[in-house]
């Protein structure tokens, strides 16, 4: 009895609990209200479906999340991931949409190249205020994201440049072993940072700047360089994003791709149990939350609801799992039930919270 | 600054380093302000600063909430979206036809309740400002696109005399209604700060909340109080405009959030808190509201310029608050 107590208690104290809970709830809800939502069918070799179409569109989300996670973790936070998903993009579009064959799978490898390095200099730009002039995460990027739609309707120059471009599109919209290619791109990305992270000495080192800056950098570590090299990651994500975003329309419009991702990442790291104070990252939970908004956006929109009113669920959601996750609503509510032992609040969360 | 170049300095001249942002925003504007004048001859015309104002007069507002918010280190990620749906609400309202007084009340109700519901969150649950903010936008933003979806006019008798009135020469030189009411808000908040016990409070909190705590300051009190006031504010800017517009438009003010927080830094506030002024708000506010008419002047410039120079102007100020060595974290 008791034994199966304790197991439940440590299931509901795991970290990823709450955010399974509320996929998984979502997820059923959807079902009783429309039952075909979770089939999936089989058309010309590619598996279509409603959970399909989730995860598919949930990829930019991912890869900007995956780099913000790491920002997040070193006590950061970078505004500016939507402005470099919107410059990336229109990079890309703009150099195919000159080329005379815009088919050519080498050209467009070009572009990605010119794209993806754009976005190593403004990572690197954010890197530096941050790291080195020492400016506060939040108002060196809030620079880069003011400016940074600007420069790119200076690069479409106000227009929406539309392309037709094959390999380019196969981003967005290609397959690949009957799933979406986009789904491995994500998936890619989030291995290589997983592998990196938590294969190496990275991830701990990542954690120990966002834990103490000062203190890591007085044991031998060198954090100006961690904090650098996390924007220019999470800089590197929103750009590949980016691509997905403009690809799955095949067209750049420097004004609205990538519009509020930045909102929506921040809030998937969140969701994960990523303390906005730093010091601790986990991208699985990360992964979930990028998953929870996605799908809560598509049942939305099966709903018949308009998008922007879908803004309340969020909020909504956004409330309840801060609650859940905040150790003073934690302490509260377990105060009520006498009966029931305290939980613990999680080590990570330990930490003092900074104000944002 | 060593202490030789201080003493070389004699007393008069020595300028508080507190002082030096809004100082220089002060500078930066009358050089743009020159150098419009020196570009385009209509520029010198007095009506041309008027019309910053009557403009700008609802970012005006919405900014002097935001820097009390500020002051105490925190940050409101919903006031553009809690004047979208003030407009909104007194639109639907007034369409529903309730009196123009009523409405008025309700609609000035709404801000300020939203901002005592985050700022508790923020208090006692010990969430981070940024998150809870977030969500209050979230929440404001799709109520006005539940109220409806698309813009409502306001044809009430109240709103457009409020809208149509010309204080000073009709013909010649005017302001409208909205710009004394920013006026009248800049005045009472400036007095708040710097001369009450609740503007003592904000700077303690935000140069040290748990030196304020341990000094038996009301931190919690004043905490909610200043995310309740940047609501006020945000209520008061959506009425100044739903006169502008004369109409309530679920889309409207989208991203004006970042130009709040532009102006109040511009203006030399710092974001740590703990430092700033309401003057160095209005100095802000005016100098976007200047780039945006020397941009209108030139022609040739497209509104995409805007937003670069602002970019390079909050780097630029950021940077000035860096090497005048004002405290940050």
């Amino acid at each position: 009895m008791s034994d199966a107590k304790n197991r439940f208690q440590a299931m509901v104290g795991h970290r990823l609990f709450w955010p399974v809970a509320v996929l998984v709830v979502m997820l059923a809800a959807n079902t009783l209200y429309r039952p075909g939502f979770l089939t999936i069918e089989v058309k010309d070799g590619h598996l279509y479906g409603t959970p399909i179409d989730i995860l598919r569109l949930s990829a930019p989300l991912i890869l900007v999340a995956l780099g913000m996670t790491l920002v997040i973790s070193t006590g950061g936070i970078d505004l500016s991931v939507g402005s470099v998903c919107a410059i990336s993009g229109a990079i890309a579009c703009l150099y195919i949409s000159k080329a005379p064959d815009q088919n050519a799978l080498g050209m467009v490898l070009t572009a990605l190249a010119m794209a993806i390095g754009a976005a190593l200099v403004l990572g690197a730009w954010n890197g530096i205020l941050v790291s080195v002039i020492g400016i506060q995460p939040i108002i060196a990027t809030l620079i880069l994201m003011v400016a940074g739609r600007g420069l790119a309707q200076l690069i479409t120059e106000g227009q929406i440049i539309t392309i037709n471009s094959g390999p380019y599109r196969a981003i967005g919209l290609g397959h690949f072993l009957t799933l979406p290619l986009a789904i491995f791109i994500a998936l890619a990305a989030a291995l290589l940072v997983a592998a990196f992270t938590r294969r190496t000495a990275l991830g701990m080192i990542i954690e120990s700047v966002g834990g103490n800056r000062e203190a890591s950098r007085l044991a031998g570590i060198r954090s100006g360089r961690v904090v650098f090299l996390v924007y220019v990651v999470s800089a590197v994500c929103a750009a590949i994003a980016g691509f997905m975003m403009t690809a799955n329309v095949s067209s750049a419009d420097g004004n609205s791709a990538g519009l509020w991702v930045e909102l929506d990442a921040i809030l998937a790291v969140v969701i994960g149990g990523t303390s906005l104070a730093g010091g601790r990252f986990f991208l699985s939970g990360t992964i979930l939350g990028a998953l929870i908004i996605q799908t809560l956006t598509t049942t939305v929109y099966a709903m018949n609801i308009s998008p922007q009113t879908a803004l309340l669920f969020k909020a909504v959601v956004v409330i309840v799992v801060c609650l859940v996750q905040a150790p003073a609503f934690r302490a509260r509510f377990s105060r009520r039930r006498p009966g029931a032992a305290p939980p613990e609040a999680s080590p990570q969360r330990q930490k003092e919270q900074v104000p944002a | 600054m060593t202490m030789n170049s201080l003493t070389t300095v004699p007393t008069w001249a020595r300028l508080p380093r507190r002082h030096v942002p809004v100082l220089a925003t002060l500078a930066l504007l009358l050089v743009m302000y020159g150098i419009g004048v020196s570009q385009y001859r209509a520029f010198s015309n007095i009506q041309v600063i008027f019309n910053v104002f009557i403009d700008n007069g609802f970012l005006l507002v919405v900014a002097v909430g935001m820097t009390f918010v500020i002051l105490t280190g925190g940050i409101d990620l919903s006031v553009g979206s809690v004047v979208a749906m003030t407009a909104m609400v007194s639109a639907w309202l007034l369409q529903s036809g309730l009196p123009a007084l009523l409405v008025l009340v309700i609609a000035l109700l709404i801000g300020p309740t939203l901002g005592f519901l985050m700022g508790c969150a923020i208090h006692f649950f010990e969430i981070q400002p940024f998150i809870v903010t977030l969500a209050g936008m979230f929440f404001a933003r799709g109520m006005c696109t539940f109220i409806s979806g698309a813009s409502i006019p306001i044809t009430d008798g109240f709103w457009t005399t409020m809208s149509q009135y010309r204080i000073g020469d009709p013909r010649g030189n005017f302001v409208s209604v909205s710009v004394l009411v920013a006026f009248a808000v800049a005045a009472v908040a400036a007095y708040v700060l710097a001369y009450t016990r609740l503007g003592r409070n904000v700077y303690a909190i935000g140069g040290n909340p748990q030196s304020a705590l341990l000094m038996g300051l009301p931190v919690g009190r004043t905490r909610i109080a200043v995310y309740t006031i940047s609501g006020l504010c945000s209520a008061i800017g959506g009425i100044l405009l739903s006169f502008y517009t004369l109409s309530g438009a679920p889309l409207i003010a989208v991203g004006m959030e970042l130009d709040v927080i532009a102006a109040v830094v511009i203006g030399g506030t710092v974001l740590t808190g703990g430092s700033g002024y309401v003057f160095g708000t209005v100095l802000g506010v005016l100098v976007l509201g200047v780039i945006q008419t020397l941009i209108t002047f030139d022609g040739s410039l497209n509104s995409w310029w805007t937003k670069i120079v602002i970019g390079g102007l909050l780097f630029a100020f950021i940077l000035l608050q860096r090497l005048i060595g004002i405290r940050y974290k």
